[in-house]
């Protein structure tokens, strides 16, 4: 295995893991700030109640997401030291303004909200889930902005002894690459968060347990979960996929696996791409689809892989093509589920069908996947590039890092981490299943001490 | 800009060693002041809203470093690249034992957290000690500015340094009792009985302790490091930060005996500050020196971005911190006082 591999490798498994986490804690945080909110308006303590449990969840899901994302920060400068050393002045800056202005806010307001209720006023209590709230917003953003100038590099300018700095703070803040793309990450953690709670929520009634607050996670879930699913395709998934179609034509063609440069390309549903003969197995195509969404005429030429020279061609293109295909399959299928579930839900009809309260149950991990495929096709996409048009990932990772010592460090991460994924997962099932209604003096009974 | 950011920088790394170090400090410990498994709780409760706030610091401190010496981060990052992931494994430890102790009440659960919370933050101190030392003693900087360090080569000072050798473990042993100085002084602030009792008893004995390593320290920094004191003789005045290294220690001990808590723990946060100062101004402007050659020192000039960059950054820095500070004065506000074990996480 070459260094260059394992170093890609190593980022990779170690943000895959990592960003399981913050989507929940994202998604999750909105959802908790919507409850409140119910609860404070119409002064119903049952949404105070859901309120606390997701809290407790919450507070497990974050601590995972605080201690997976400090190697992050450290590995740009371990693993990646080329990169770092050459684009610190610019990617440096949203880094440190992520700890400046999110980390601070969260961990100041975190312990308050999960511990102070009782000592602080009902609105106090909301305020700093609001905080919370917003802390992990906009860490989402510094990172997104981090990330959306390696993809699309702004305002910026290169110095005399070849390193790059800012030359418009406010230009690399909207980047507009960044705001597409945060618009759709977060739309993203929100489905996650919906999908988690509904789960939630369809356990509770199918099993006949807590199912007045199984309820309540339904009616929240579903309602985030088709608002989300909808915006998650239009407007920032197709507004996304036609400025990168723009400014990454290569990676959209690999994406879609369009081997050649067609007027009137159709778009691949299924089939697998073979990179050797330039061509898609048992393929599936609606003809003109691609161009339609890219350029809004079924006749429009979209350009395909004979037009970019082999050494610039996304590495691994399968799993590229792969990753945007689940991607986009799974979000089709959320907004199915979703807007069936809702119009149950608006009938009154969705506590009793079971057909639907399964799948809503069972559907929980597909998020996940759907946010980390989304993932794997803007940084695999990004290939071979670790800045986009500017800096070969070739050339960005640590020389003197050698793969034994790399490999070394992997596998302590891989242990670690499934470590604490058995961890997370029992700590959480046992939340769930304790349920919702625990009174009040009980749970003081259990004071976990996170900041 | 290259002084004004190196000292930002510094000032960072202070506040996170005066911050984070007292949770630290209370991890080591943990397993000698706290008996009971009540006191145990109640050891973790002095540091539970708190700890994650301060650990910020290094992060803010980290990110701050990045993009102001992207040179700096990218080269000792990478040399250092086992000690660092190590760390971080140390890290995501420590969360998880002050975190997760109280999920299961089971005496194995407890048992496990706890040792977890003492090793972890044992190693830590000794590394970040060992981590100063290594950044004085320098490191086999290349003329491309990058280095390797294997953890240990053969425990001395010369050509091939390990990040560990006879020296920087002096500076790992230096860091583990006074930050374990620092948790007591701490505690004694925070507990009350038989706890505040152990802690004042682990508070003597180890301040006597970090006197002795601070004296031996010296020499030891001017054998690794014989030009250590060349900016001291150029600025006398300079000489003034080991005599308040010094007044601190002995401030230590003085008002250990006195019973000022708040007054000998103020004295530990100064001891801790002029340590790192001391170290900073015998550096500048280097930032990471070469232990082979001094043409390959990592210096300000050398390592700082662009000027942009850097007006930029010293506005958002200014009202970011302004901001840091005011949650960090109420969240300390609202955890005043002894702590207890009734009520939320918070203490009374």
């Amino acid at each position: 295995m070459t260094a260059l591999i394992l170093h890609r490798i190593h980022f990779g498994f170690t943000i895959t893991f990592h960003y399981l986490f913050p989507q929940l804690t994202m998604g999750l945080a909105l959802l908790i700030v919507v409850l409140k909110t119910i609860a404070l308006r119409r002064n119903d303590e049952r949404y105070n109640q859901a309120a606390r449990f997701w809290m407790r969840i919450f507070a497990v899901n974050f601590l995972l997401g605080v201690v997976t994302g400090i190697p992050m920060e450290f590995q740009f400068g371990t693993n990646w030291s080329q990169f770092a050393r050459t684009t610190g002045g610019v990617i440096g800056q949203p880094l440190a303004m992520e700890g400046v202005f999110s980390f601070f806010l969260e961990s100041a307001f975190l312990g308050l909200f999960l511990f102070g209720e009782k000592r602080i006023s009902p609105r106090m209590h909301w305020l700093s889930a609001f905080l919370v709230f917003v802390g992990s917003w906009i860490s989402g953003f510094f990172i997104i902005v981090t990330n959306a100038w390696m993809q699309h590099p702004v305002a910026y300018r290169v110095l005399p002894n070849g390193v790059y700095e800012v030359t418009s703070f406010w230009g690399l803040l909207t980047n507009p690459w960044a705001l597409i793309q945060y618009a759709h990450n977060m739309s993203g953690a929100v489905i996650t968060g919906s999908f988690v709670m509904c789960a939630v929520g369809a356990f509770y009634v199918l099993e006949n347990r807590f199912s007045e607050s199984g309820k309540i996670f339904l009616r929240v879930g579903v309602i985030a979960g088709v608002i989300s699913c909808i915006t998650q395709i239009f407007p920032t998934g197709d507004i996304h996929g036609r400025y990168m179609a723009k400014h990454q034509p290569a990676s959209v063609a690999a994406m879609e696996g369009l081997f050649h440069t067609q007027r009137g390309a159709g778009i691949v549903l299924i089939g697998q791409p073979d990179v050797e003969r330039q061509k898609i197995d048992n393929p599936l195509v609606v003809n003109d689809v691609l161009s339609f969404l890219i350029y809004g005429t079924t006749k429009a030429e979209v350009m395909g892989l004979d037009q970019v020279p082999r050494d610039q061609w996304p590495e691994p293109l399968p799993l590229l093509y792969y990753a945007y295909h689940i991607m986009a399959g799974l979000g089709t299928y959320f907004v199915l589920l979703m807007v069936v579930a809702a119009f149950l839900l608006w009938r009154g009809k969705l506590f009793d069908t079971r057909w639907v309260l399964w799948p809503l149950m069972l559907s929980f991990p597909l998020p996940y996947i759907a946010n980390t495929a989304g993932w794997m096709t803007a940084e695999i996409g990004r290939q071979p590039w670790i800045v986009y048009g500017l800096i070969r990932t070739s050339d960005g990772y640590s020389k003197y890092v050698s793969s034994g010592n790399g490999l070394f460090t992997l596998l302590g991460f891989m242990g670690m981490y499934t470590l604490l994924s058995i961890l997370f997962v029992v700590l959480v099932y046992r939340i769930i299943e304790r349920g919702p209604e625990i009174a009040a003096s009980a749970q003081v009974a259990e004071p976990v001490t996170v900041a | 800009m290259g002084f004004i950011w190196f000292w930002i920088v510094a000032v960072m790394i202070v506040a996170y060693v005066v911050f984070d170090g007292f949770d630290i400090g209370v991890g080591i410990l943990h397993p000698f002041v706290a008996r009971t498994d009540e006191e145990k709780q109640l050891v973790i409760r002095t540091i539970g809203p708190v700890w994650d706030g301060n650990e910020v610091w290094l992060l803010a401190g980290g990110g701050t470093l990045y993009f102001a010496f992207p040179l700096l981060y990218a080269s000792a990052f990478s040399g250092f690249y086992l000690a660092l992931m190590i760390v971080l494994w140390l890290l995501i430890m420590r969360a998880l034992g002050v975190e997760l102790r109280m999920h299961i009440h089971a005496h194995v659960w407890h048992a496990f957290f706890d040792g977890l919370f003492f090793i972890s933050s044992a190693l830590l101190a000794v590394f970040y000690g060992a981590a100063l030392a290594n950044v004085i003693r320098g490191v086999p900087l290349g003329s491309d500015g990058y280095f390797f360090l294997p953890l240990w080569t053969n425990w001395r000072l010369g050509p091939e340094p390990g990040i560990l050798d006879w020296y920087t473990v002096i500076g790992g042993v230096l860091a583990l009792t006074a930050l374990a100085l620092h948790g007591a002084l701490y505690l004694i602030v925070k507990t009350e009985n038989d706890l505040q009792f152990r802690a004042r008893v682990a508070a003597k004995r180890l301040s006597l302790a970090v006197l002795v390593l601070t004296a031996v320290s010296l020499p030891a920094t001017l054998a690794a490091r014989p030009d250590g004191l060349d900016n001291y003789r150029s600025y006398p005045v300079l000489f003034i930060v080991p005599i308040v290294i010094l007044a601190a220690l002995a401030g230590v001990i003085y008002f250990s005996r006195t019973h000022d808590d708040s007054k000998a723990f103020g004295c530990s946060c100064v001891y801790l500050t002029m340590m790192l100062v001391g170290a900073a101004v015998a550096l500048y402007p280097r930032l990471l020196p070469s232990s082979n050659d001094s043409a390959n020192d990592i210096t300000v000039q050398k390592a700082l971005s662009g000027p942009h960059t850097l007006h930029v950054g010293l506005i958002w820095w200014g009202f970011g911190m302004c901001l840091a500070v005011m949650y960090f004065v109420i969240v300390y506000r609202m955890f005043k006082g002894k702590v207890s074990l009734e009520g939320g996480g918070y203490g009374h």
